[in-house]
């Protein structure tokens, strides 16, 4: 048996996920000289790339041009993507062991984290992560439901997610008319009766977590006018100091930013962003329907804690907010996978670098690793994932030199192959995807838009001549 | 960036000693396991201290005899502790100003973990490194579009 990783007997590697993270992992193991790597990348869905594409704003397409990189890295001879393969249904953990030598999860977090309030499951009550699904087109989403007949909408939150919602909420109809936001999002959000979106902060106006470019493009939306208060916006003397002593210049301009709005006459717009800061969500008040009727807040103040994070804590000065929809922005939380250990408190696959480690013994698990959100916890940008990748990869080449893989026991690339044609005749390559990016190209193109997504499963496989699979 | 995002990459190894054991045996584990600081859990697996480096320093210069003492008599008992949601900077900054390098993490009462100044410098260097490549790439691939 000639050893591992070379031509003669290749590392294979399953990656579950297509995401920033599982392409900067197939990089990195791709580009490793000393080393032969087959890299195959399984997604649930037939179009790749996670949250770049099903979740970057439909206006940010600056920020989507990094699949380029991703396509990049794809053109591989040794790279191969499995699309519309779920793990878990359509190829199971045992299976993988057979044909691969490593199993890298990069499924990140696709679910929400809950605020943990009364009247939370109300009507009218939604994770954000589900609008955005939805406005993007993904295709589990597409029959979401929003009512967006509501006047006035809040959004909790005032990350990078929350801020992306209330803009959108927030924006005209010209202006959704040109990104790639799904037809049917564009249609109704054109119909909707939103006058005031209500962007929701515990902290203060120097903790917000959306980014200074986020904030100070609020300025261009042509029908809404960004309201800030003064008295929310000024800085308390606490995190006043504590900019000063950072020195964040990104910080400080946000800041100047808000309180600019601050200043601000409203110039009668028409639709209104309410940026409100220091408040908490306590409970979501009902009508007799079972409605989201008001929301109820309590008002925060800052102090310092032993390690000098400045933190909010409720004040007893309550507050009640007329509102007819709620959107949870408090963070995305990741999802167990099948014969993956879970931390469930953490929404997290528990690691150590990235080896998977089993939590009875806290000791990694040979041959399983994992990368991203769902090995961190949802945070940073796009860019983040890619020293997260590394770091695992640089694990997983340490175990490959200390003989510490699984034991496939068909390890060539054909007969996984044979098993996902078997399982899944209907799975994409990553060469149908390319055929599927240039058709939405097209039909963007004919609309000066980026790009028209399919929207439905069943809508992109009939373009490739295939049907969908229906359980 | 929070505290939580460095601690979920660390697995859950927390390597303590009780107070009664001896500081020979403290300095063993520690090199045994190549790390600077040691939890100390009473037997109820309640932190009542933190023995560090420094400690253990400061200590033998005053006493060379001290290696059969007991940990209670040479940990630091008032520990500074941290949670999953502080930012990161900041516990940076404090842990450079007072001069401690490694945090004890608890979420309410329960001990989830500790995180040293190194674990730290790390998260930062890739929290920058991932925004300086973000916006490389906007800027690479974003001119290959005009």
């Amino acid at each position: 048996m000639t050893q591992l990783g070379t031509e003669g007997h290749p590392l294979r590697v399953a990656i579950i996920g297509s995401g920033p993270s599982a392409f900067y992992a197939a990089d990195h193991l791709l580009k490793q000289a000393a080393l032969v790597v087959e890299v195959d990348m399984f997604d649930r869905l037939p179009t790749p790339f996670g949250l770049v594409r099903g979740g970057v704003a439909p206006d940010h397409q600056k920020i989507k041009t990094v699949t380029k990189v991703f396509n990049q890295i794809a053109s591989n001879p040794r790279f191969r993507f499995f699309g519309y393969v779920e793990y878990g249904t359509d190829i199971t953990h045992a299976e993988l062991a057979e044909h691969y030598h490593q199993v890298l999860y990069a499924t990140g977090a696709q679910t929400d984290r809950t605020m943990n309030i009364p009247g939370e499951n109300l009507i009218g009550s939604h994770p954000a992560t589900e609008f955005v699904a939805w406005y993007n087109g993904h295709p589990d989403f597409r029959d979401a439901k929003f009512d967006l007949s509501q006047e006035r909408i809040a959004v909790v939150g005032v990350g990078n997610v929350a801020i992306d919602v209330a803009r959108i909420l927030s924006l005209s109809h010209e202006e959704l008319a040109k990104t790639d936001m799904a037809d049917y999002a564009i249609e109704a959000l054109s119909q909707s009766k939103i006058k005031e979106v209500y962007l929701l902060g515990r902290r203060g106006a120097a903790q917000a977590a959306f980014t200074t470019p986020e904030v100070k493009e609020l300025d261009e939306m042509e029908e809404s006018d960004v309201i800030v208060d003064p008295v929310e916006a000024a800085l308390d003397p606490l995190s006043a100091a504590e900019l000063e002593r950072s020195q964040d210049k990104a910080a400080k301009k946000k800041v100047e930013i808000l309180q600019g709005y601050a200043q601000r006459e409203p110039a009668g717009k028409g639709k209104r962003l309410y940026i409100r800061f220091l408040v908490s969500p306590v409970e979501i008040v009902g009508d007799q329907q079972g409605r989201v009727s008001k929301l109820r807040m309590v008002k925060n103040e800052l102090y310092a804690t032993d390690t000098g994070s400045i933190a909010a804590r409720a004040t007893d000065q309550f507050e009640e907010l007329d509102v007819g929809l709620v959107f949870r922005s408090v963070g995305y939380r990741g999802v167990p996978l099948p014969d993956v250990p879970f931390h469930e408190r953490w929404g997290v696959i528990l690691n150590q670098k990235g080896r998977v480690l089993n939590p009875d013994t806290n000791q990694p698990l040979t041959g399983e690793y994992t990368a991203g959100w769902i090995k961190r916890g949802p945070s940073g940008v796009i860019g983040t994932n890619k020293p997260d990748a590394v770091e695992t990869v640089n694990c997983m080449i340490e175990d490959v030199a200390a003989g510490k893989t699984w034991q496939p026991s068909q390890p060539g690339r054909d007969s996984v192959e044979a098993l996902v044609r078997e399982r899944k005749p209907n799975y994409v390559s990553f060469a149908d995807w390319q055929k599927l990016d240039a058709i939405e190209q097209e039909r963007g193109a004919a609309e000066g838009r980026p790009r028209v997504k399919f929207t439905s499963i069943a809508d992109a496989l009939a373009a490739l001549g295939r049907a969908e699979t229906v359980s | 960036m929070k505290i939580r995002t460095v601690l979920a990459t660390k697995g859950m190894n927390m390597i303590s000693i009780s107070p009664e054991q001896t500081l020979k045996e403290a300095i063993g584990v520690l090199a045994q396991h190549n790390i600077g600081a040691l939890l100390v859990l009473d037997a109820d697996k309640s932190m009542v201290g933190i023995l560090s480096e420094r400690d253990i320093i400061r200590h033998i210069a005053r006493d060379e005899q001290a290696l059969g003492q007991p940990i209670a008599s040479i940990m630091t008992s008032n520990v500074i502790t941290g949670r999953p949601q502080d930012d990161v900077q900041s516990v940076m900054a404090t842990m450079t100003e007072r001069r401690f390098r490694h945090l004890p993490i608890m979420d309410g009462d329960a001990l989830i973990g500790i995180i040293s100044i190194g674990d730290v410098v790390k998260a930062q260097m890739d929290d920058f490194q991932g925004k300086i490549d973000t916006l490389q790439t906007q800027i690479i691939e974003g001119e290959a579009t005009e």
